[in-house]
């Protein structure tokens, strides 16, 4: 039997969420604060060597769970379990920050300009202490920058000097350097054009497979999430909607949201594209700050029913491993 | 006579370093009420190409040498406040980043209407009026609560359709969309393509649409432009280029899309090597080091556009060799 590293029989699930909430006080005015719940009751797990994806449209609180996750913010409620372990006191974090770690959204903005890239993907190897003497250092650094398909004569170059998608292999060298077994991949190819980010996403696919990792993905592109992800999670203004395997989310999508995300698409043939039956919703996305009662989406459901509007409907399992918060399924 | 014709564009940025060829030979024409797409590599000199129309560049870039004519009118050299009156009123652009063309400081009312006031002759009121038409045009409820709002209030959907409706606003002839839905969700984006084509329509306006989204070039655009470090490698009707890529750039990144309809998880064929370096081109075909089927001569020398279709360029030596080109345009439709 498999055992995690606590020597206890070691659990499907390397990640679990439970009830997680993230709220952020704004101020709406002269001494006025409200709560913007960017994550609200949120609850998943994500399978020891698979890649979970993370799709939902700009707000609606991709990033805030994956930071939650990673405790970079504390969660405002709710409970995060790495490998058996429940995340949270002082001992459990120093060993969790080694390994889970995160690939950020912007690789334009995201690495230090004025850091060699040398001292970039060193970062968490001088924060953990994990290289003892300069060349076990930069050993290791040479080591990580093959990895990723960098080159090791670019060592010493600052971060400004290199395109987007290498920016973006080294920040993915710098996430690989203290030995994680997770990473939050945070759009990490959003910001690449189509063929560059070809390049990052068959490199971290095989990082997966070499490596045995762990991936959360977080992206708006579903064919992109589609191709690298095992199971996919939709979020809608912080909410959980569906969660399924990447083929039945998007061959059987049954969340209303999910449908039309599917159908929206935009499919890279002008013949099909003529024929797309697009299902496009009206109305704009609430504010996060005035989530609607009920269903977050019911101000945009063609399916609303007064039920809707009352009561926030729970995940429930539709078919073997596909979840879906609906009322009307 | 083309709404725009775009004739060996030059647009370089003079750094410390030396000079970037941002745009280094570009051609091409639009025609009223068209869709025209723009992709390429990041960095192959899209937005310098929009801007360079406006004439909006930053210091240090500027325009070297070339022709951009509007409707018949020559615009390089023309003074800052004769293109002032072109910006916004002929030809409006949308930025690749909303946030950074909506001020901060002031309300969506006070640059709606000063955009209007600035190009038409409609008083403060009138301007007012306008305003709050486009954002119902746009689909924005509640447009004069809105006018009353601040950028950073509204979610990015809603800043796009403002920014859509800004540009809009003087009824041009041109609208350069700059990745207009890069950032926002799939419905979203359907919304907003769908809004943009119905304008184009109702308005007769011609619009030049940038983006890396190979759906939504396909799903929009009457023809495509495909580029690469400055230049043009092929350009065609959005059928050629789907349907008979001639350029191995082109080729390389219809290869490189991942297949929706794929349930297997097929590795991914991307385009191999790295960019250009725009301070150190190459003599011949700029493609060329990252190409596998490079000649000799595709390292020597910079190829020509040639026909290869009635509505089909391009420029690549494979075509000489085959001999399945042209200097002419010919006459008969593309098989
Ligand atoms: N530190 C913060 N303080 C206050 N509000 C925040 C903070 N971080 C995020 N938010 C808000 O929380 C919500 C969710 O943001 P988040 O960045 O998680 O979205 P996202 O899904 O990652 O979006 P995108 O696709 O644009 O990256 C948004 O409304 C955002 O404005
Ligand atoms: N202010 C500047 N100084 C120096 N070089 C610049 C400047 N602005 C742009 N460039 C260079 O000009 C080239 C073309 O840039 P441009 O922004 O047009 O690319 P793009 O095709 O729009 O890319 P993307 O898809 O990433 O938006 C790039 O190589 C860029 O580095
Ligand atoms: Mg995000
Ligand atoms: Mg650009």
């Amino acid at each position: 039997m498999e055992r995690n590293q606590a020597g206890k029989p070691a659990s499907e699930y390397l990640v679990q969420v439970s009830h997680l909430k993230q709220y952020f006080p704004v101020s709406t005015g002269f001494l006025k604060t409200t709560m913007l719940k960017a994550v609200d009751d949120v609850s998943f797990g994500i399978r020891r060597g698979e890649t979970l994806g993370l799709v939902g449209e700009s707000g609606c609180g991709k990033t805030t769970v994956g930071r939650t996750l990673l405790h970079l913010y504390t969660p405002t409620e709710g409970e995060i379990w790495f490998d058996g372990e429940k995340i949270g006191s002082r001992e459990s974090l120093k060993n969790f920050r080694k390994r889970a770690q995160m690939v950020f959204q912007d690789p334009y903005s995201s690495l230090n300009p004025r850091m060699t890239v040398a001292d970039i993907v060193a970062e968490p190897i001088d924060v953990h202490k994990l290289c003892a003497g300069r060349e076990a250092r930069e050993a290791r650094i040479r080591e990580l920058m093959t990895l990723v398909g960098l080159n090791t004569e670019h060592a010493t170059r600052y971060a400004h000097e290199f395109s987007g998608g290498q920016r973006q292999r080294i920040g993915i060298a710098r996430a690989l350097a203290s030995n994680p077994e997770f990473i939050v991949c945070d759009e990490p190819v959003s910001a690449l054009d189509v063929s560059i980010q070809a390049q990052v996403i068959n490199m971290l696919e095989e990082l997966q497979e070499r490596l045995g990792l762990t991936y959360l993905f977080i992206a708006h592109d579903i064919s992109v999430v589609k191709h690298i992800s095992n199971r996919i999670a939709v979020m809608y203004l912080g909410h959980m909607m569906e969660l399924a395997s990447a083929n039945e989310l998007t061959g059987h999508p049954l969340h209303p949201y999910t449908v039309s995300l599917m159908s929206a698409v935009p499919i890279p043939d002008p013949k099909e594209s003529r024929k797309q039956q697009r299902i496009v919703l009206e109305g704009d996305v609430p504010s996060p700050l005035k989530v609607p009662s009920g269903c977050p989406f019911r101000t945009r459901c063609s399916r609303a029913t007064k039920e809707c509007a009352e009561r926030c409907p729970e995940m429930r399992e539709a078919s073997p491993d596909h979840f879906v918060a609906c009322h009307h399924l | 006579m083309s709404l725009l014709e775009v004739r060996d564009l030059h647009t370089s940025f003079f750094t410390p370093a030396g000079e970037v060829k941002a745009v280094n030979g570009l051609s091409f024409s639009l025609e009223k009420g068209k869709v025209l797409g723009i992709v390429g590599e990041s960095g192959s000199g899209k937005s310098v190409t929009a801007y360079s129309i406006l004439q909006i560049l930053t210091h240090p870039g500027r325009i070297v040498s070339g022709s951009i004519r509007f409707h018949g009118e020559e615009l390089v050299g023309k003074s800052d406040e004769e293109m002032r009156k072109i910006r916004g009123n002929k030809i409006s652009i949308i930025f690749q980043d909303p946030m950074t063309s909506l001020n901060p400081t002031f309300t969506i009312g006070n640059q709606l209407c000063e955009a209007i006031e600035m190009h038409t002759d409609r008083n403060r009121e009138q301007s007012r009026a306008r305003a709050v038409e486009m954002l119902k045009l746009v689909g924005i409820s509640e447009p004069e609560k809105r006018l009353k709002q601040y950028a950073y209030e509204l979610s990015g959907g809603m800043r796009q359709r403002v920014m859509i409706a800004m540009a809009l606003a003087c009824e041009p002839d041109i609208l350069i969309a700059d990745e207009p839905t890069t950032a926002l969700d799939v419905t979203i984006q359907a919304q907003i393509l769908e809004l943009m084509m119905k304008l184009q329509k109702e308005l007769g306006m011609a619009i030049m649409m940038i983006t890396h989204d190979m759906g939504v070039i396909a799903s929009v655009c009457d023809e495509v432009i495909v580029m690469y470090a400055g230049g043009v490698c092929e350009r065609g009707t959005t059928d050629a280029i789907f349907y008979n890529p001639r350029h191995e750039y082109t080729r390389g990144l219809m290869r490189s899309i991942p297949d929706m309809s794929d349930d297997e998880k097929t590795p991914l064929i991307p385009i191999t090597g790295t960019p250009i370096d725009l301070l150190h081109m190459p003599p011949g075909c700029p493609f060329a080091p990252r190409c596998e089927q490079a000649m000799k001569i595709c390292l020597q020398e910079k190829p020509k556009e040639y026909w290869v279709g009635r509505d089909h360029l391009s420029a690549c030596w494979m075509n000489v060799k085959d001999g399945i080109c042209c200097t002419e345009r010919p006459e008969e439709e593309e098989s």
